[in-house]
C-alpha cells in the first residue's frame, strides 16, 4: 500500500483509558493511607505527603521547614545517618525528598520483597529522626555553601529576587532553602520544635502504589505506622489570613552580573490559587501561552527571533495563590527587545490577538490526550494522588480532568486571561549584565528601575 | 542536547527474582534499505515510543567544524517536505511528548504518543528521514544557529564550572581526535557552519541504513511492522559512513595539572584518566569502582571528605563510557577555606587504599544491590531518554543485539572484589591522571600548586 504524503493521518478515537483506583482508609491515629495497585514491574513506591512547607516557616526563621526535612535521614531510630544509607543501599532502596511552599514529601521507593523494611525505614525518618547536634551542623554547613555557590547562579538569583518583591513578608516570599542571615541563627531547639509540632499522622498522608494488593500495601504502612500518636501541637497558619502583599514599587529590576552571556529573565505577577474555578481554562489559556514548545512565547522568543533556547510560562498553582511567571534566559544583547516581545504576548492574548479556535483546540488536545501517559509508573501515579491529597481535591478527580478541559472554550479562555493576567501589574525581573541591559530599558516605559544588590 | 549514559544492569547475590525481568520481549527486523526495526510489545498504559537512533554524534566531525551534528538535530524540528510547518504541531495535538539529544556518539529523537497517533509518528519521523532537505531553508538555518548558541550560553557560558568540561576533554584527547571537543562545539565553528554543510551530513548520515528504529508500547506487532514497511520502506538506504578513526589516545604518562579561573565561589577539582570504552573489558568495574567511591552517604569519598572532616561540600565519581573509550571522573568541590591540594591528597589517599585493600563485602553487597536496582528503575518506562525503546535501540547500535539486558546484567554478576580493585589499580594512577582546578577569579593559591592556565570559551 502506498504511502500518502499529501496528508498526515487521521488519528482516529481516542484510545480508552482507566484510570487507577485508588483505595483510602484512615488509621486510628488519624493518618490516611491511599493505595493504588500497579503490577508492571516488581517495585513499591510510598511517598509521605506532610502539607507543611516552606510556607509554614516562622516569620524569623526562613528555611526552617526545609531544613528539618533534610535532617530526617541523618540518622533515625536505631541507626545513625550512615547506617541508614547503607541499609537502604542494601536493599536497593531509592529515597527522595522534596520541599515546596506548600508541602514536604518523603518518598521511600524499593523492590516490592523489601516493602516491609521501606515502609519500617520511612516511619523511622518521619516519626523518629534523631536530630542531633552534630548532624544539624553539618548540613547546616552544607546548606550555606549551596546559598554561597548560588551566587554565581543566575536562575537561581532571578527566581529568589522575583519571589521576595512579588511576596515581601508573605509565607511565599522566600525560597525553601532560606536565607544565610536565617541560616546562621538556626539552633537545633529550632528543628526539634518544628518536628515536634508540625509533623503528626492527622496531618500526613501516604500513597503506597505498586506491585503489591490494595491490602498488603495498606498493611505495610499501617504496620509502620499504626502506633505513631503524636499530636500537632502548632496549628497551621492560614495563610489566606494574611493580608495580601502589596505591590511591588518598581515595575522593573535589575541584579547586576557583570559579563554575563545571557539576562535571565522572569516576569509576571501574583496568580491564581490551585482552588480558582477557572483551573482547567487557565492550563488551557497556559498552553497557548506558553505552556509548550508551539506556544506563542516559544515560538516567538524561539523559533522566529532566535533570541533564546527557550521560554516558558507557567501558573504555580498553590493552596494560597501562587506567581503566573514568564520565564526565559535571553542573549544579553537582545534583552529589551526580548522584554517587549514577552509583554506583547502577554498583552495580546487578553483580546488583541485572542486565542484561535485552531489554538484552543491544539492546546486542550494536548492537555486531554496527553494525560494517560501519566499513569505510566507507581511513583507518577503517587504523585498524582498527592496532589488531590495535599488540595483536598474531589475522589473522582482524575476522571474529571478530561472532561472539564474539553469543556474550555474560546470565551473561557479569554475570560481568564483577561481575569488572571494583568499587564500594570506585571513586574519583570533581569538577571544580567547592566551596561549591556541598562541602556536600553527606559523603552520599555515602566518607570523606574530598581538595582538589586546581591545578597 | 542530551548525554545519555548507559546506567548499566547489575543483580545482587540477595536479589535473585530479577533475571525474569531483565527478558525484554522484542522482534527485530531489517528492511532492504538497512533500517533496523526493534519492536517490543507492553500494554501496561496506551501509549507508544517510538525511538529513532542515528548513528552518528559530534565524534563524526571534522576539528574546526565542532557542534555540528548537535545544531543539525535542531534541524531535524523544523520541518520537512511533506509537513513544513515546523515538527511539533502535530503531533503535541495528538498529545505527544517528544524531544532529540545529540552526544559523542550517537543523535538520538523520540515520541512517546496515544496509541492512536503511531502512525501520525511515523509519518513524521520517516518524511524527516527521507526529505528533510527539499524543506530547508537558510532562514531556518540561521534562526537554528542562535537559538544553539543561546543553548550554549545558557548551558555553558553563564553557568558556573560550565568551561570544565570543555577543558577536560581537551586535554584528555588530542586535537585530531574524535573526542577532543564536546558536543556543544566551539562558538566559531557554529558560526561558522554553513547550508551547504547540512545538506552533506544529511546525506551522509542521516540514511535508513545508519539508523535504527525502536517502538516500545501498545502495539501488535505485525501491524506496527506492516505499517513501518509502508513509511520507510521506500527511503534510499545511503552509502555507507565514513569510518571514524578508533585509534586509542596516546596514554597519558604524566600527569597534567590545569588551572581554570571561573566566575564562581568554591573551588573545584576535577581528576579523569583513560578508562575503557563502553562494554569493554573493566568497563563494568570502573562503574562499581564508582559507586563504592562516591554513592551515596555511604561511599568512602563522602563519608571521608563531607561526612567526617567536612573538607568538601560535593563529590562524584562515575565511569564515562563511550564507543571508542571512556574517562573516569572524580568530581570534589571544596568547603569555603580549603584548597584543592586538600582535597586531592584526600582522594588520592582513598584511591591508595581502596586499590591496596579493595571492597569490602558490604561495599561489594550494597553496590550490587542498588544497581541492580536501578536497572528495575528503568524498566518502568517505554519511551524518553533511558525508557526501554532507547534501551533497545543504544544495546542494537552499539552491540548489535537489543536484547542485550540480560548480558548487560552479566556483566555486573561476574564482577569480582579483585578485579574491581586490579581495574582501579591499573586505569586510575596518580600519574596517569589530568587534573583541573576550576577557582574563583584571583585565587590561583587554592588550585592546585603548579596547574598551567587554560583559556576556554
Amino acid at each position: 500500500m502506498a504511502v500518502d504524503r499529501a496528508r498526515l493521518p487521521s488519528l482516529g478515537p481516542d484510545p480508552l483509558f482507566r484510570f487507577p483506583e485508588i483505595r483510602r482508609r484512615t488509621l486510628a491515629n488519624g493518618l490516611r493511607v491511599w493505595t493504588v495497585e500497579h503490577h508492571a514491574v516488581p517495585l513499591v513506591s510510598f511517598l509521605a505527603l506532610l502539607p507543611v512547607g516552606a510556607s509554614a516557616d516562622p516569620q524569623d526563621r526562613p528555611g526552617l521547614a526545609a531544613i528539618t526535612s533534610d535532617m530526617l535521614d541523618e540518622g533515625c531510630g536505631d541507626l545513625d545517618a550512615l547506617a541508614l544509607h547503607d541499609t537502604l543501599g542494601r536493599i536497593g532502596a531509592h529515597l527522595d525528598s522534596e520541599i515546596g511552599s506548600d508541602a514536604t514529601i518523603l518518598t521511600v521507593s524499593s523492590l516490592v520483597r523489601f516493602a516491609d523494611r521501606a515502609t519500617a525505614l520511612l516511619a523511622d525518618m518521619v516519626i523518629r529522626p534523631r536530630l542531633e547536634a552534630l548532624d544539624f551542623d553539618r548540613v547546616r554547613e552544607l546548606r550555606l555553601n549551596r546559598l554561597v555557590q548560588m551566587r554565581d547562579m543566575a536562575p537561581a538569583l532571578a527566581d529568589r529576587a522575583f519571589a521576595q518583591l512579588l511576596y515581601g513578608n508573605h509565607p511565599y516570599g522566600h525560597l525553601p532553602i532560606g536565607t544565610e542571615e536565617s541560616l546562621r541563627s538556626m539552633m537545633l531547639g529550632d528543628v526539634r520544635g518544628f518536628h515536634g509540632s508540625m509533623f503528626a499522622p492527622s496531618r500526613m498522608t501516604i500513597v503506597a502504589a505498586g506491585d503489591a494488593t490494595h491490602e498488603a500495601l495498606g498493611d505495610f504502612v499501617e504496620g509502620a505506622f499504626g502506633t505513631w500518636t503524636a499530636l500537632p501541637t502548632d496549628d497551621l497558619a492560614d495563610a489566606a489570613s494574611l493580608p495580601a502583599p502589596s505591590p511591588p514599587r518598581e515595575r522593573v529590576a535589575l541584579l547586576h552580573r557583570s559579563a554575563a552571556a545571557q539576562s535571565e529573565l522572569r516576569i509576571g505577577h501574583i496568580g491564581a490559587p490551585r482552588r480558582t474555578p477557572d483551573y482547567h481554562a487557565l492550563l488551557v489559556l497556559n498552553m497557548v501561552l506558553g505552556g509548550q514548545f508551539v506556544s506563542r512565547i516559544n515560538m516567538n522568543l524561539r523559533e522566529n527571533k532566535g533570541y533564546t533556547y527557550g521560554a516558558r510560562t507557567s501558573f504555580d498553582f498553590r493552596r494560597e495563590p501562587g506567581p503566573f511567571v514568564l520565564y526565559a534566559s535571553v542573549q544579553s544583547e537582545v534583552t529589551v527587545d526580548a522584554i517587549l516581545e514577552a509583554l506583547g504576548e502577554l498583552h495580546a492574548i487578553r483580546g488583541d490577538r485572542p486565542v484561535t479556535p485552531a489554538e484552543l483546540e491544539t492546546g486542550r488536545a494536548a492537555l486531554t490526550r496527553g494525560y494517560p501517559r501519566n499513569f505510566e509508573t507507581a511513583e507518577q501515579i503517587s504523585r498524582g494522588a498527592a496532589q488531590l491529597a495535599l488540595y483536598d481535591l474531589p475522589d473522582d478527580y482524575f476522571s474529571t480532568f478530561m472532561p472539564g478541559v474539553r469543556a474550555v472554550d474560546e470565551a473561557a479562555v479569554t475570560r481568564a486571561a483577561t481575569h488572571h493576567i494583568d499587564p500594570s501589574r506585571l513586574l519583570t525581573v533581569i538577571v544580567g549584565d547592566r551596561d549591556k541591559v541598562r541602556p536600553g530599558l527606559p523603552r520599555l516605559n515602566l518607570g523606574a528601575v530598581a538595582d538589586l544588590s546581591p545578597t | 542536547m542530551f548525554t545519555l549514559r548507559l546506567i548499566v544492569a547489575t543483580i545482587s547475590p540477595a536479589i535473585r527474582d530479577a533475571t525474569r525481568y531483565m527478558n525484554i520481549p522484542y522482534t527485530r527486523h531489517s528492511l532492504d534499505n538497512g533500517l533496523d526495526v526493534l519492536i517490543h510489545e507492553d500494554h501496561g498504559c496506551p501509549i507508544v515510543a517510538v525511538n529513532v537512533w542515528y548513528h552518528v554524534g559530534s565524534k563524526n566531525e571534522k576539528p574546526g567544524r565542532t557542534g555540528f551534528a548537535h545544531l543539525f538535530e535542531h534541524l531535524m524540528f523544523e520541518g520537512s517536505q511533506h509537513y513544513d510547518k515546523g515538527y511539533f504541531h502535530p503531533l503535541q495535538e495528538a498529545g505527544a511528548l517528544l524531544n532529540g539529544s545529540t552526544n559523542a556518539d550517537r543523535t538520538n529523537y523520540w515520541e512517546v504518543v496515544p496509541r492512536n497517533a503511531l502512525e501520525l509518528a511515523l509519518w513524521m519521523e520517516s518524511d524527516r528521514m527521507g526529505y528533510l532537505l527539499p524543506a530547508l531553508t537558510s532562514a531556518k538555518f540561521e534562526n537554528q544557529r542562535e537559538v544553539v548558541l543561546n543553548e550554549r550560553r545558557q548551558n555553558y557560558e553563564n553557568r558556573p564550572y560550565g568551561f570544565a568540561s570543555m577543558a577536560i576533554v581537551a586535554a584528555l584527547y588530542a586535537p585530531d581526535h574524535p573526542y577532543h571537543w564536546v558536543t556543544i562545539g566551539a562558538a566559531d565553528d557554529i558560526r561558522a557552519a554553513r547550508l551547504d554543510d547540512v545538506r552533506a551530513f544529511f546525506q551522509t548520515y542521516y540514511r535508513p541504513r545508519n539508523a535504527s528504529l525502536a517502538l516500545a508500547g501498545d502495539v501488535d506487532t505485525a501491524d506496527a511492522l506492516e505499517m513501518v514497511a509502508r513509511y520507510f520502506g521506500d527511503l534510499e538506504a545511503g552509502d555507507e559512513p565514513p569510518p571514524v578513526d578508533v585509534t586509542p589516545p596516546p596514554a597519558i604518562v604524566a600527569e597534567r595539572r590545569l588551572l581554570l579561573e571561573d566566575r564562581v565561589e568554591l573551588p573545584r577539582l576535577y581528576l579523569s584518566w583513560h578508562s575503557p570504552a563502553l562494554f569493554a573489558a573493566d568497563d563494568a568495574e570502573l562503574d562499581l569502582v564508582g559507586e563504592v567511591l562516591a554513592s551515596g552517604k555511604t561511599s568512602r569519598l563522602y563519608r571521608t571528605l563531607v561526612y567526617e572532616e567536612r573538607i568538601a561540600t560535593e563529590i562524584a565519581a562515575s565511569q564515562s563510557s563511550r564507543e571508542i573509550g571512556g574517562y573516569f571522573q572524580i568530581i570534589a568541590t571544596a568547603a569555603p577555606g580549603r584548597t584543592l591540594a586538600e582535597l586531592q591528597q584526600r582522594i588520592l589517599r582513598s584511591l591508595e587504599a581502596f586499590v591496596a585493600g579493595g571492597p569490602t563485602t558490604g561495599e561489594m553487597e550494597r553496590c550490587l544491590a542498588q544497581a541492580e536496582a536501578n536497572f528495575i528503575y528503568r524498566l518502568q518506562t517505554v519511551g524518553g531518554f533511558g525508557g526501554k525503546s532507547d534501551q533497545l535501540n543504544a544495546y542494537n547500535v552499539f552491540v548489535g543485539d537489543p536484547g542485550f539486558f540480560d548480558r548487560d546484567l552479566d556483566r555486573y554478576r561476574r564482577v569480582t572484589p579483585e578485579a574491581m580493585q586490579r581495574a582501579a589499580s591499573e586505569w586510575l594512577q596518580p600519574e596517569r591522571c589530568v587534573s583541573l582546578s576550576v577557582i574563583p577569579k584571583g585565587r590561583v593559591e587554592l588550585g592546585l600548586p603548579g596547574s598551567q592556565p587554560v583559556t576556554v570559551s
